[in-house]
């Protein structure tokens, strides 16, 4: 797998609402049945098993086997690679200019 | 009593046996992405096992559970500074690496016998971290972050 395809999958993953409140239905209650993640959606099985597929390939969801039953799992990894490459690395110019006026401004007073 | 377990995969770009070092026998690849943090054991099943800060502190110790270098690695693992953590008893941690095209997957599993768990929520804010800045540091030689909490939080 290359990153950009990777971050293709992640991101369309992430897309759709239907599929961003999976993740919020896991963020509450980790490790979820189908049945259980179908009881608070309304939506097909069939939908909900389409959605769920997509964010396992994206690797937002972790599936792990109970004997038969398969329980899904958040998994926050690659939310924690879009902070570091997406949002750190914006934020920090930021702050900086923030930190500069600060400085700026308090030595004006001074 | 319920189980509170949490789930970590990631995909990296090296070979098995590379990251089995940089989760084992490497403590000082492992300081650069552990935030400073390493661990010591011989890596074989019943050997014991701790982490210590950069300090030298023991912030968690315990046993080798079972190893198969390298695919699969099972810790019990009992925290120590916090009293609030350290009291509700030993976790166990398994890591397991298993190639895919060229890169490995790997997953790691921390489980701990009860529901809530302050602990699991402890190591949940730290794991992705820690796998995040291993795989910057193992694919392109450098670690993302190299202070865990950037903002003081």
């Amino acid at each position: 797998m290359t990153d950009q395809h990777e971050s293709d999958l992640l991101f369309k993953a992430l897309a759709d609402p239907t599929r961003r409140t999976l993740l919020d239905l896991l963020h509450v209650n980790d490790g979820q049945t189908l049945n259980q993640l179908c009881e608070n959606l309304d939506m097909t099985r069939q939908g909900v098993t389409q959605h769920l597929a997509v964010l396992e390939q994206a690797n937002l969801v972790a599936p792990l086997w109970r004997g038969r039953e398969k329980l899904h799992f958040l998994n926050p990894v690659p939310l924690q690679e879009i902070y570091d490459r997406w949002i750190a690395k914006f934020e920090k110019p930021r702050l900086k200019a923030i930190s500069d006026l600060k400085k700026k401004l308090e030595k004006d007073n001074g | 009593m319920a189980k509170s377990t949490f789930v970590y995969v990631t995909y990296i770009r090296t070979t098995q046996e590379r990251l089995w070092r940089a989760l084992t026998e490497d403590a000082e690849f492992m300081k650069q992405y552990w935030f400073g943090v390493h661990c010591q054991s011989e890596w074989k099943t019943g050997s014991p096992w701790k982490m210590l800060g950069s300090d030298g502190t023991v912030l968690d110790d315990g046993e080798i559970i079972a190893a198969d270098p390298p695919r699969k690695l099972v810790i019990r693992w009992q925290h120590r500074t916090r009293p609030e953590l350290a009291a509700e008893g030993p976790s166990l941690c398994t890591i397991e690496l298993e190639t895919f095209d060229k890169s490995v997957k790997l997953a790691i599993t921390h489980t701990i016998e009860r529901e809530p768990s302050k602990f699991i929520d402890a190591v949940s804010g730290g794991w992705p971290k820690i796998i995040s800045n291993l795989k910057s540091l193992l694919e392109s030689g450098e670690s993302v972050m190299e202070n865990p909490y950037p903002h003081g939080k």
